[in-house]
């Protein structure tokens, strides 16, 4: 059986994160290099747009 | 400078709690989850070990499963501004963690599906869930004074820290790009309204501590913030103006003629050239009362205790605060483009519109709007930009890290903490809500924390010193 303790440890996606965040320096969204930003960000969307945002679809919360 | 006769000033509790979109995106075609069997995939873990969907963890939050299968985080008690930057991005982590789990427990049912969890507040059809705040506020003062003057500032704070989305036709507007998400879900500047008609500022007086006291001010209106310099800039700039306010201050009377009748309009207009009629007569623009708000924050500095948040870390709050505000008067939004939500997101949008066609109806479009809230390393776009360094930071993943373990030492939360880590070590039956730790058995063990502020307390050693006595009769897990 996993509590949450166990868990909540278990990510560890962040490490990785900072590799990427030191090696990549202070550029800016609206500069340079954005359509290779743009092409990595296709590779990671779902293929079906249209299906992935019209099947997101939720009770309302508060 | 003296300090008001009032049990918070400076040193204020503070809590963010955050609903979750889910959805599964199956791998198999054909194959479709609902957000409630996805829910109870997710909480299936929770509800083995606790037989609930509804408990407090051992960094002193509380998890739990929400009304329309939301997944929620209600931080702990904290009582400054980047420790509670730390909880709300700890609870992440947390739900991100039961995210990866639910797809594991899929597969071995045979669902090869992703799980995925926005940290946003609206669907593709307009179905609104919240990001709310808890801000504990002295009793001595009237709530109806309160909202009067904290509403001006809460119906154009969407400015300085809405997230953004591509609103869609409707209600005499064309799609196009929103500021905030939130501002065309409330209805009502302050009820106790929740679901059905969402006001603000919620009344609903549940302190979670001495009533004689405090009062909770619930804050429904905010967008989810994923860029940390926002969620410190949304929190940070609402401590500074209830400082003021319980400071008797006296700030800028722009009591609004009907304050809920603007925010659509304000979330239209990047500029921020809505006007507002005001109660007086006569009118003042949305930029204008942030901008005299701000300056009066800027003054405040000077003379305000330094307790709770840092006077330090405020003046950051308040650097971004005027930058933002300048932006928004020049156009030039490169002096925040990578601190605030919905200047980060619409430049997103606006490359992909260079691309795709200047059409925001396309789903390319609402898929990236959509994405950007997704709380995955490694998927969603917000990780993506912050891995790659395009967006600042206000915290550090060591200190997130530390949150998801650790609860807050400075509040209620640490005896908390301190309770469930205890217990959950020795096996022990325990029932906890915000203000009470119980031992079950073996026979019941009571205590009421009814200061948020006190991080110590001898009742609680001797709750501990009780389950130590007992150790051999509870199960160890």
């Amino acid at each position: 059986m996993t509590g949450p303790q166990t868990q909540v440890s278990a990510g560890g996606g962040d490490d990785h994160s900072d590799d990427q965040a030191a090696a990549a320096g202070q550029a800016q969204l609206n500069t340079t290099g954005t359509d290779d930003l743009l092409d990595e960000i296709d590779g990671l969307l779902e293929t079906n747009a249209e299906e992935f945002v019209r099947s997101y679809v939720q009770k309302g919360g508060q | 400078m003296t300090a008001p006769e009032s049990p918070v000033f400076a040193r204020r509790i503070v809590g963010v709690e955050t609903e979750y979109g889910i959805t599964a995106v199956s791998n198999d075609p054909g194959s479709h989850l609902t957000p409630d069997e996805i829910a109870r995939y997710l909480f299936r873990p929770i509800v083995a070990r606790y037989s609930s969907s509804n408990i407090f963890t051992p960094n002193g939050s509380r998890l739990y499963l929400d009304v329309g299968s939301h997944p929620e985080i209600a931080t702990a008690e904290c009582d400054s501004l980047t420790q509670v930057l730390n909880y709300d991005k700890a609870g992440d982590q947390m739900v991100d963690d039961l995210a990866r789990n639910a797809e594991q427990a899929l597969l071995a049912d045979g669902h090869d599906a992703k799980v995925f969890l926005f940290k946003n507040n609206v669907d593709s059809v307009g179905n609104s869930y919240g990001c709310h705040e808890n801000y504990l506020v002295g009793r001595q003062l009237p709530l109806r004074n309160l909202g009067k003057q904290l509403l001006p500032f809460m119906v154009t704070r969407q400015l300085i820290c809405g997230a953004g989305m591509i609103g869609r036709a409707g209600g005499g507007f064309p799609p196009g790009f929103l500021i905030a998400q939130r501002s065309d879900q409330v209805w009502e500047g302050i009820s106790s309204a929740t679901t059905r008609s969402r006001p603000i500022i919620n009344t609903r007086d549940e302190p979670h501590g001495d009533s004689e006291r405090f009062r909770r001010m619930h804050v429904i209106v905010g967008d989810s913030n994923l860029a940390e310099p926002t969620f410190a800039l949304k929190i940070g700039s609402t401590l500074l103006v209830l400082e003021m306010i319980e400071a008797g201050i006296g700030l800028p009377d722009f009591e609004l003629e009907n304050p809920i009748a603007h925010m659509r309009d304000i979330a239209r207009d990047t500029t921020g050239s809505t006007e507002l009629i005001l109660k007086d007569g006569g009118t003042v623009t949305a930029l204008e009362v942030q901008e005299a708000i701000c300056a009066a924050a800027t003054s405040w500095l000077d003379q305000r205790p330094d307790e709770g948040t840092p006077t330090e870390e405020l003046r950051r709050v308040v650097d971004l605060w005027t930058r933002q505000l300048d932006a928004i008067r020049t156009q030039d939004f490169s002096q925040v483009d990578r601190e605030i939500d919905w200047v980060i997101k619409r430049n997103l949008l606006d490359r992909y519109r260079d691309r795709l066609g200047e059409d925001w109806t396309n789903p390319r479009l609402a898929q990236i709007d959509l994405t950007y809230h997704d709380i995955r390393p490694g998927r969603g776009l917000f990780p993506l930009l912050q891995a790659k360094g395009l967006v600042d930071r206000w915290t550090t993943d060591e200190d997130i890290a530390a949150a998801v373990l650790e609860p807050p030492v400075t509040t209620r939360a640490h005896l908390r903490g301190r309770f469930i880590t205890h217990a959950e070590r020795l096996g022990a039956p325990i029932t906890t809500d915000w203000v009470h730790l119980k031992v079950n058995e073996p026979e019941p063990q009571l205590v009421e924390l009814s200061d948020p502020f006190a991080a110590v307390d001898s009742r609680v050693d001797d709750l501990l010193d009780y389950l130590d006595a007992h150790a051999g009769e509870y199960g160890e897990h």
